[in-house]
C-alpha cells in the first residue's frame, strides 16, 4: 500500500480539477476523474430494507445503478427533490453509481499545495474520506475522497463488506 | 430457426447434425489458428507447461469436434498430433524444432482436410499417411530424416498459382517457350462490369501471365481488355473464373505480327501458323458487340481455325491445369457461400447495441406519452410517423434481442447422434434424455458452454455407464440412462448431466492423487474428492481411447465454467450414478416474467414458478401460533407471505388493498403471494444487481420495464424457504 501511495504522489499532478456541488450550505469538491456524467434527478427504484440514504437504483442506458442520496447519508437537514436536485454518477473503479445532491456549481482547479488539512471534528464523514478544505475566497470547499467514501462499510453498497470494493 | 429446435429426447435415429457444421468449422479454425500461434511462440528450451496443455487442449478440442461429426481424417490426424503433445506436456518427451515443423503442418493439413469437409468433399483428397507416420515417430522418441516437407497449401487461391506455376514448369521441360499473343477479351454483358476489372489484378498478381490493358468498350455492360500472354484461352478462363462466369468471357486473338516472340525456326512459322489460321476472325463483329458463339474458341478440339499446330505444345499442361484447378474452383464456390450465411461478431458489441436498443425504446416511449395530447386532425403526419417509429423500434428491439438468445435445445440437440454413436462404438445401451431445453440463454454463454457439456456427457456414457451385463449383473437395467436438463434457479441457471452408471470410485480417486502426488487424506470430505478429478491430467480410466480418458476433460470442464463465474459440483454414489451440476449466472438471460403491483411498485416473478392466482377469500386465510397466515387452496393448507409487508412497501391509499394472491412453486414446495394486482406477463432481459450494487434478499435480479423503470425480479427459491423457517 505505501508503494501505491508514492507512486500515487509522485503521478499525481500539482494542480488537480474538483468538481463542486452543495450539499445543504456546505460546498464540496470531488475528483473531476471520478465523474461520469450529471443527470437530472428521476424517482428511482426502491429497494426494501437498505438504509434510507439509498434511494433505490436506477436504469442508466441498460445498467441498474444505485442511487446515494449523499446528503441524507451526511446527515443534511433538508433533502428536497426539485427541479435542480441532480444525480452525479460516478465511476469507482469498476462501480458505477449515483449520488444525489442539491445542486453543482462548478469545475475547478486547485493547486495540491493550497490545501487544508482538515481539523479533527466530530461529524458524519469519515476523516480518511477527507482530502482536506480548500479556500476558495471566502467560501470553504470541503474535498472528498469519494472513492473511499462510497466504498465504506456503512455505504452498504457492496455484498463483501469489510473488502476493498474489487 | 423453429426447424432447429428437434424433439431432442430419445436416441435421435434420423437426427441431422449437418446445422452444427458451420461452429465445428469456425470454432476448430480458431483453435488451429491459436494452436498455431502458441507453437510459434513456445520456447523450445523450457517450455511452459500451460502453454503446452494449451497447444495440447486446441487439438483435443479439434479431435473431439471432428469424431462426433464423422470427419475420421481430421480425428485421425489430430488424434496423433494429440498423443505427441500429450507426451511432451508430461515431460515425457523434450520438443525440438522437428516436431514443431510436424506439427505445424498437421494443423495446416487439418485446416485443408476440413476447407474440404465443408466445401462438401469436393477437390483431391490431401494425403495423410506420410505426416501421421512422422508424427508417430516423433511420439515415439525417434527423429526424422531430413526429408522436405511437402508444401500444403488450403487456400484456394494459392492452389491456382501453384497450379500455374506448374503450367509454366510443364511447359518448359517441352523446350519450347509458347509462342506470345496478342488478344482481345471481351467480358460482358453483366450487372456489374466493374467485377471484370477483378482480372486486372490477376494479370497483377501473377507472374509470367502477361500484360493486360484495359481498352475503351463500346457498351456500358461490357469491358474489353487487351492482352498479351503466353497462356492458352482455356487456361485463362479457368483463371477468370474466379470472378467472372465463364460464358461471359469472348477471347480473340488479334492478328499482330510484332507481338510474336521469335522462337527457333519452327516455333516461328508455328505461330505464323496460327495466326494465318485465324485471319479471319478480324472480320468479326467488333468486341464488345454480342458475338455468336465462336465454335471450339478457345478449346483444342481441332475446329476450323483452331491453332492445330501451337496447341499441341501447350495442350498437354493445360489438361493438368485443368485438372488441378477445377477441383478448386468448385471447393472455393460453395465456401463462400457458407462464409456469408454468418458473422462472427464481438459480443461486445452486441451489448452495446442491446443497451442503445433500450435508450431508443425507452425515448420512443417517451415521444409517444408526449403526442398523445396533439390534435390527430393538425399533426396528422406526424402521427403517422410517430406510429411507424413505435412498430419500428419495437421490430428492432425484438430482433437485436433475438441475437443473444438462444434456446438450450440448439446445445441439446448436438448429444443424441453423438451419444447414438459413442454407445454404439462402446457396446453400451444408454437412452438420452434432455429436460428444459426450452430455457433461453444467453449466445456467449451456449457457446461457451457447449464444450464442457461434450466432455461430460462423453464422461457419462464412456465411463459412468457399464457395460449391458454388468447393469445387469448389478441389479440394474440394462439400458443406462443419461439426463440432460436445463432450468432457471434463483438468479442462476442449473445445468445437470445426470446418468445411472457406476458413479465414482472414492477409493480410486485417492489413490491415483497421492500417485500424481497430490496432498489428500482419507479424511476428506466427499466433495472434496470428487474436486480432485478437476486437476489437469487427472483421469481414473484405465484406457486412453479417442473418446475420453486422457483427464483432459475435467479439467478444461473446470476452466471453462469457472470463466463464466460458474461453479460445478459434482455428486456421486458409487454403483448409482453420478450427477454433475453447472451453475452459471444469468448474467443477461431472458425470462418471460408475470408483472405484479403492490402498492405503487412493481415486482416480476419468473413465470416458469408461477403455478396460479385467485381472488382471496377472507375466509380462506387463518392464522396459525404467531400470526403466521395459512391459505386454504383446494384442501390444501399453504404459507402466505405478505408482500406488502416483506418489502415494506408504503402505502399512500387505503383504497387499494392486497387481494390477490400468486401461488408459486420452488425446490417442490409452494407458498401464497398476497399482492395488489397482476399487471400482465412479459418477456424481460434479467440484469444483474451485484455488478453495481448488491445481493439484495429475496430478489433475484432487476430488469428493465418498457417505460425505462427498473424492476426487481422476485428470488422464489429465497421466499419459499423463507416460508420454512
Amino acid at each position: 500500500m505505501g508503494m501505491m501511495e508514492q507512486i500515487e504522489q509522485l503521478s499525481t499532478p500539482a494542480v488537480r480539477e474538483y468538481l463542486t456541488f452543495r450539499l445543504g450550505d456546505e460546498e464540496y469538491g470531488i475528483d473531476i476523474l471520478k465523474v461520469q456524467e450529471i443527470r437530472g434527478y428521476e424517482a428511482p427504484t426502491r429497494i426494501a430494507q437498505a438504509p434510507a440514504f439509498i434511494k433505490g437504483v436506477t436504469n442508466l442506458r441498460g445498467t441498474i445503478v444505485p442511487i446515494v442520496d449523499l446528503r441524507l447519508k451526511l446527515g443534511c437537514e433538508l433533502a428536497q427533490y426539485t427541479a435542480s436536485t441532480v444525480v452525479v454518477v460516478l465511476n469507482l473503479r469498476s462501480r458505477i453509481v449515483g449520488i444525489v445532491v442539491d445542486s453543482v456549481s462548478d469545475v475547478m482547479a486547485l493547486p495540491q499545495d493550497s490545501l487544508r488539512p482538515a481539523p479533527e471534528v466530530e461529524g458524519a464523514i469519515d476523516r480518511d474520506a477527507v482530502l482536506g478544505l480548500g479556500a476558495l475566497g471566502e467560501r470553504m470547499l470541503i474535498l472528498l475522497d469519494i472513492e473511499k467514501l462510497m466504498s465504506g462499510m456503512d455505504m452498504a453498497l457492496s455484498s463483501e463488506i469489510g473488502l476493498p470494493a474489487a | 430457426m423453429s426447424e432447429m429446435h428437434q424433439e431432442s429426447s430419445g436416441s435421435g435415429d434420423s437426427f441431422d447434425l449437418s446445422q452444427f457444421y458451420q461452429i465445428f468449422f469456425e470454432e476448430a479454425g480458431e483453435n488451429l489458428d491459436l494452436m498455431e500461434q502458441m507453437l510459434l511462440n513456445l520456447n523450445l528450451e523450457a517450455a511452459d507447461d500451460e502453454e503446452l496443455n494449451g497447444i495440447f487442449r486446441c487439438a483435443h478440442s479439434v479431435k473431439g469436434g471432428a469424431a462426433t461429426f464423422g470427419f475420421a481424417d481430421v480425428a485421425e490426424l489430430t488424434h496423433q498430433m494429440e498423443s505427441l503433445l500429450d507426451r511432451l506436456r508430461r515431460h515425457e518427451l523434450q520438443p525440438n524444432p522437428q516436431m514443431v515443423d510436424v506439427l505445424l503442418e498437421s494443423a495446416d493439413v487439418s485446416r485443408g482436410l476440413l476447407a474440404r469437409h465443408q466445401a462438401g468433399g469436393a477437390g483431391d483428397p490431401l494425403p495423410t499417411a506420410d505426416l501421421v507416420r512422422r508424427i508417430s515417430l516423433l511420439a515415439s522418441g525417434g527423429m526424422l530424416t531430413p526429408e522436405p516437407a511437402p508444401l500444403v497449401q488450403s487456400d484456394s487461391q494459392s492452389k491456382v498459382l501453384g497450379a500455374t506455376q506448374k503450367l509454366t514448369n510443364a511447359s518448359a521441360p517441352s523446350g519450347v517457350a509458347p509462342a506470345e499473343r496478342s488478344l482481345a477479351i471481351s467480358i460482358g454483358p453483366m450487372d456489374k462490369p466493374e467485377q471484370a476489372d477483378a482480372i486486372l489484378e490477376l494479370f497483377r498478381d501473377i507472374a509470367g501471365l502477361g500484360k493486360i490493358v484495359a481498352s475503351t468498350s463500346d457498351r456500358e455492360d461490357t469491358r474489353v481488355f487487351a492482352v498479351e500472354t503466353t497462356s492458352s484461352d482455356e487456361d485463362l478462363l479457368d483463371l477468370f473464373e474466379f470472378h467472372i462466369s465463364r460464358e461471359l468471357v469472348k477471347i480473340q486473338t488479334v492478328p499482330e505480327t510484332g507481338a510474336v516472340t521469335p522462337g527457333d525456326g519452327q516455333e516461328l512459322s508455328e505461330s505464323s501458323a496460327i495466326h494465318a489460321g485465324l485471319t479471319s476472325y478480324a472480320d468479326d463483329p467488333p468486341p464488345g458487340a454480342p458475338l455468336a458463339p465462336l465454335p471450339g474458341f478457345g478449346f483444342f478440339d481441332g475446329s476450323p481455325g483452331a491453332p492445330a499446330a501451337g496447341a499441341t505444345v501447350v495442350q498437354p499442361a493445360a489438361e493438368q491445369k485443368t485438372a488441378v484447378a477445377n477441383p478448386a474452383a468448385r471447393a472455393a464456390a460453395p465456401a463462400a457461400q457458407t462464409e456469408a450465411a454468418t458473422i462472427r461478431v464481438a459480443i461486445s458489441k452486441v451489448d452495446q447495441l442491446i443497451n442503445l436498443v433500450g435508450e431508443l425504446v425507452i425515448t420512443q416511449a417517451m415521444l409517444a406519452q408526449n403526442s398523445r395530447a396533439l390534435d390527430p386532425a393538425v399533426y396528422q403526419q406526424m402521427l403517422v410517423g410517430l406510429a411507424d417509429l413505435d412498430r419500428n423500434t419495437r421490430d428492432l428491439q425484438e430482433s437485436v434481442m433475438s441475437i443473444r438468445m438462444i434456446p438450450m435445445s440448439i446445445v441439446f440437440s448436438r448429444f443424441p447422434r453423438m451419444l447414438r454413436d459413442l454407445a454404439g462404438k462402446l457396446g453400451k445401451k444408454v437412452d438420452f434424455i434432455t429436460q428444459g431445453e426450452a430455457t433461453e440463454l444467453d449466445k456467449g454463454l451456449v457457446e461457451k458452454i457447449t464444450d464442457p457439456l461434450t466432455h461430460l456427457v462423453r464422461n457419462s456414457c464412456d465411463h459412468g455407464i457399464e457395460m449391458p451385463a454388468d447393469r445387469l449383473a448389478a441389479g440394474k437395467p440394462e439400458t443406462g440412462t443419461i439426463t440432460l436438463s436445463a432450468a432457471h434457479q434463483g438468479g442462476s441457471i442449473v445445468i445437470e448431466v445426470r446418468d445411472d452408471g457406476r458413479g465414482m470410485s472414492r477409493e480410486k480417486i485417492l489413490n491415483k492423487a497421492r500417485e500424481r502426488g497430490l496432498s489428500v487424506s482419507d479424511q476428506m470430505p466427499d466433495s472434496e474428492v470428487w474436486q480432485l478429478i478437476f486437476a489437469p491430467g487427472f483421469s481414473t480410466a484405465e484406457v486412453v481411447t479417442d473418446v475420453s480418458g486422457r483427464g483432459v476433460g475435467m479439467d478444461v470442464v473446470k476452466r471453462n465454467i469457472t470463466a463464466l463465474n460458474g461453479t460445478v459440483e459434482i455428486d456421486s454414489a458409487e454403483g448409482f450414478g453420478m450427477k454433475v451440476s453447472v451453475r452459471l449466472p444469468l448474467t443477461l438471460a431472458i425470462m418471460d416474467g408475470m408483472s405484479v403491483g403492490i402498492g405503487n411498485e412493481v415486482y416480476l416473478l419468473p413465470l416458469s414458478s408461477v403455478i396460479e392466482s385467485f381472488q382471496v377469500d377472507a375466509n380462506a386465510v387463518n392464522t396459525v401460533g404467531q400470526g403466521a397466515q395459512l391459505v386454504k387452496v383446494r384442501e390444501e393448507y399453504m404459507p402466505v407471505i405478505e408482500m406488502e409487508k416483506l418489502f415494506q412497501v408504503p402505502r399512500f391509499s387505503a383504497e387499494k388493498c392486497n387481494s390477490i394472491m400468486v401461488v408459486i412453486e420452488a425446490d417442490g414446495s409452494r407458498v401464497a403471494l398476497l399482492v395488489d394486482e397482476l399487471l400482465g406477463q412479459q418477456q424481460v432481459v434479467v440484469k444483474n444487481l451485484e455488478s453495481n450494487y448488491r445481493k439484495v434478499p429475496n430478489v433475484s435480479g432487476a430488469t428493465i420495464l418498457g417505460d425505462g423503470k427498473v424492476a426487481l425480479i422476485l428470488d422464489t427459491a429465497a421466499l419459499v424457504r423463507r416460508s420454512r423457517h
